[in-house]
């Protein structure tokens, strides 16, 4: 028949082999609230990261800034202005960027510490003991308590070295990254007792593997991808935590502004101009929603029970 | 049971002495001292003698042992006075405020009362919120309302709270005028007016928090829910020809409600810590409110005090979440 004639004459296709990476990405895309989540983090990135420079910058003079106070939305200026004639639209951008920036060091920093202590844990059988013990410890430390004291003892001894913008950023990022790693050890050691009686271990081993290169080379990239969820929910408790300090008054100085701030400052003025209050709580909760709904199209796509179902 | 209890108990200790020393020394090692708090035109004879009597001459470490003396020692034999009026505490020193120049434990058992209505509302209110939405959700899995509740779960996880008590603030109060935005404390619940006055100002604090609670708790609801429907038993029960609501909601509940349950024990604790924003939020003069206060004053025994309350509380619920897990289900047995 000619169809067959037709199909035979066509040069066999071999399938393309498939990264395992591309099998994670084709689930990843099936779970919409992921990729509208993913949507929705990019604008706010690009928003915060791009805005300022396409944006026009301030530059107003003392009188033109008393004249310019508390105005209402315009083409000028999309949200209005704040009650010292700054465009609020731009500290909106500006105050996403220091947001988003804590909560990606914070996390980094908290998956460091989380993956090491999970891995020395997990891997060596006689510091298991301690460092679970101290895990413990630091999962019964009342920690909002604790991060508002240390913010309050430390700020202006960093302030003093690293200038007041930077001082807080780094005491706050380290603040927050050094009361959450438990979560990401806990997680780690896991899955790290049990990669280490699989065959390839023992191998590797056999063939005379330092310990070393046996954790960086064959244990670590088998724990990435509990890994990679833990981070993504990890970014999204930062940005909470650093505005929920930010509100509470022990957060950023009054000029550099971060969403948190931006609401809080906006609580004095509530009564009038509610959407000072209610542009950079959406900004914080879009964001947290946007990442962790994405955490949990990861946790789905990484898992190999579940892909390609 | 009762050795694992003991054990358990025996193991606490370290943990909180570990705990009290880490908070002790973090906040007093810390720069920021009680002598920064009084104004420079105070002659410096003066100033050492008030130095002196706030105790910050003893070392480190007298002052370290004296504040855990008065903690588990002198505080609760004041308690004990207080209730039998015995006098077994007097003249022992109490833990003293930098603030108020009182016993810290006053300004706690003063603001006690208005953070546990609240927080006690709100934690009941989301448990009770909760509890049937999960069970609803997990009986039809997939379903519209357990899409739904997936979705308003989520939300109410990721929106902080200070969002949506601003948000509530400025819609109900601001706009509508319904509720204050103020919680008053000195209100005092004597006829039916003022109960309703004292409803209304709890409607928002209560919302807030009990929404936040029950988003996180109806999905371990749920899913403790599938994983028991699933099970054989379930099937045993239908086949013996009972009726679904008896199948769902006595077989199938029960079993599903152990580990929700200490999941509410564990998350307890946790409020609390909620609480400080919530209370900030809406002005309430609870023990967050006292802690911000303190924090801000540089009131060191205050805030050694009470974030090691906060630390007592979390001990206390872990323990007793692993023992009711224990107790509840005769599966676990601890050696």
């Amino acid at each position: 028949m000619r169809d067959t004639a037709g199909t035979q004459a066509k040069p066999v296709r071999m399938e393309r082999p498939r990264s395992q990476w591309r099998d994670v990405w084709d689930q990843f895309k099936t779970h919409k609230g992921a990729l509208i989540g993913m949507a929705v983090l990019a604008f706010l990135v690009a928003f915060v990261v791009i805005g300022p420079f396409v944006w026009h910058e301030e530059k107003l003079t003392t009188t033109q800034t008393y004249l310019n106070k508390n105005k209402p939305p315009s083409l000028t200026y999309p949200l209005g202005t704040d009650h010292l004639g700054r465009d609020f639209f731009l500290r909106m951008m500006e105050g996403g960027r220091v947001s988003i920036a804590v909560g990606l060091v914070a996390m980094t920093i908290s998956i460091f510490i989380g993956t090491t202590v999970g891995m020395l844990s997990g891997f060596f059988r006689r510091l298991d003991g301690p460092l679970m013990r101290l895990t413990d410890l630091f999962l019964s430390l009342p920690l909002l308590p604790l991060l508002l004291v240390m913010v309050m003892l430390f700020r202006d001894a960093l302030a003093r070295v690293f200038g007041p913008e930077l001082g807080t950023f780094v005491l706050i990022v380290i603040a927050i990254g050094v009361t959450s790693w438990m979560p990401a050890a806990r997680i780690v050691r896991g899955e790290v007792l049990a990669l280490k009686e699989r065959e390839f271990v023992l191998a590797a081993r056999s063939l005379g593997t330092p310990n070393r290169r046996l954790i960086l080379r064959h244990v670590l990239p088998n724990v990435v991808s509990p890994v990679m969820v833990a981070a993504t929910l990890d970014i999204a408790s930062a940005i909470i935590t650093e505005s929920a300090l930010s509100f509470l008054g022990l957060g950023f100085p009054p000029d550099f502004p971060t969403w948190g701030r931006l609401l809080f400052d906006g609580l004095s003025y509530m009564q009038q101009y509610p959407e000072r209050v209610i542009w950079p709580g959406l900004a914080i909760s879009l964001t947290v929603l946007a990442v962790n709904y994405i955490g949990d199209g990861l946790r789905d796509a990484l898992d190999p029970r579940i892909r390609g179902r | 049971m009762l050795t694992y209890i003991i054990r358990r108990l025996l193991l606490a200790i370290p943990t909180l002495l570990l705990i009290s020393l880490v908070i002790f020394f973090l906040v007093d090692l810390a720069p920021g001292s009680p002598a920064s708090e009084i104004p420079l035109t105070v002659p410096a004879e003066v100033r050492a003698k008030i130095l002196e009597s706030m105790g910050v001459n003893d070392p480190v470490y007298v002052r370290y042992l004296l504040w855990l003396k008065q903690f588990v020692w002198v505080e609760p034999l004041n308690l004990v006075d207080h209730w039998f009026g015995t006098s077994f505490a007097e003249g022992q020193q109490r833990i003293i405020s930098y603030q108020t120049r009182g016993p810290v434990f006053d300004i706690i058992s003063q603001r006690i009362p208005q953070t546990m209505t609240v927080i006690g509302t709100a934690y009941l209110v989301g448990v009770l919120i909760a509890i049937p939405i999960g069970i609803y959700s997990a009986y039809r899995q997939y379903s519209w309302f357990d899409q739904a509740g997936t979705f308003v779960a989520m939300v109410g996880f990721s929106v902080p709270t200070f969002f949506t008590g601003v948000l509530l603030i400025v819609i109900f109060a601001v706009k509508l005028q319904w509720f204050p935005s103020i919680y008053d404390t000195t209100l005092k619940v004597t006829d039916w007016a003022s109960f309703m006055k004292q409803v209304k100002q709890m409607v928002m604090p209560v919302t807030v928090l009990a929404l936040f609670n029950a988003a996180t708790l109806s999905r371990y609801m749920r899913s403790s829910m599938l994983e028991n429907l699933g099970q054989d038993y379930v099937r045993t029960a239908r086949a013996k020809g009972m009726s679904e609501r008896t199948v769902v909601l006595r077989h199938v509940l029960r079993n599903s409600l152990i580990p929700v349950v200490t999941v509410i024990a564990l998350g307890i604790p946790g409020i609390f810590g909620g609480a400080i924003i919530t209370e900030q939020v809406f002005k309430i003069n609870g023990l967050g409110a006292a802690l911000i206060g303190a924090i801000h004053a540089n009131d060191l025994p205050t805030v050694q005090t009470l974030a090691f309350i906060f630390a007592v509380l979390i001990v206390t619920f872990n323990l007793i979440a692993d023992v009711l897990y224990g107790l509840l289900d005769p599966r676990i047995r601890y050696a």
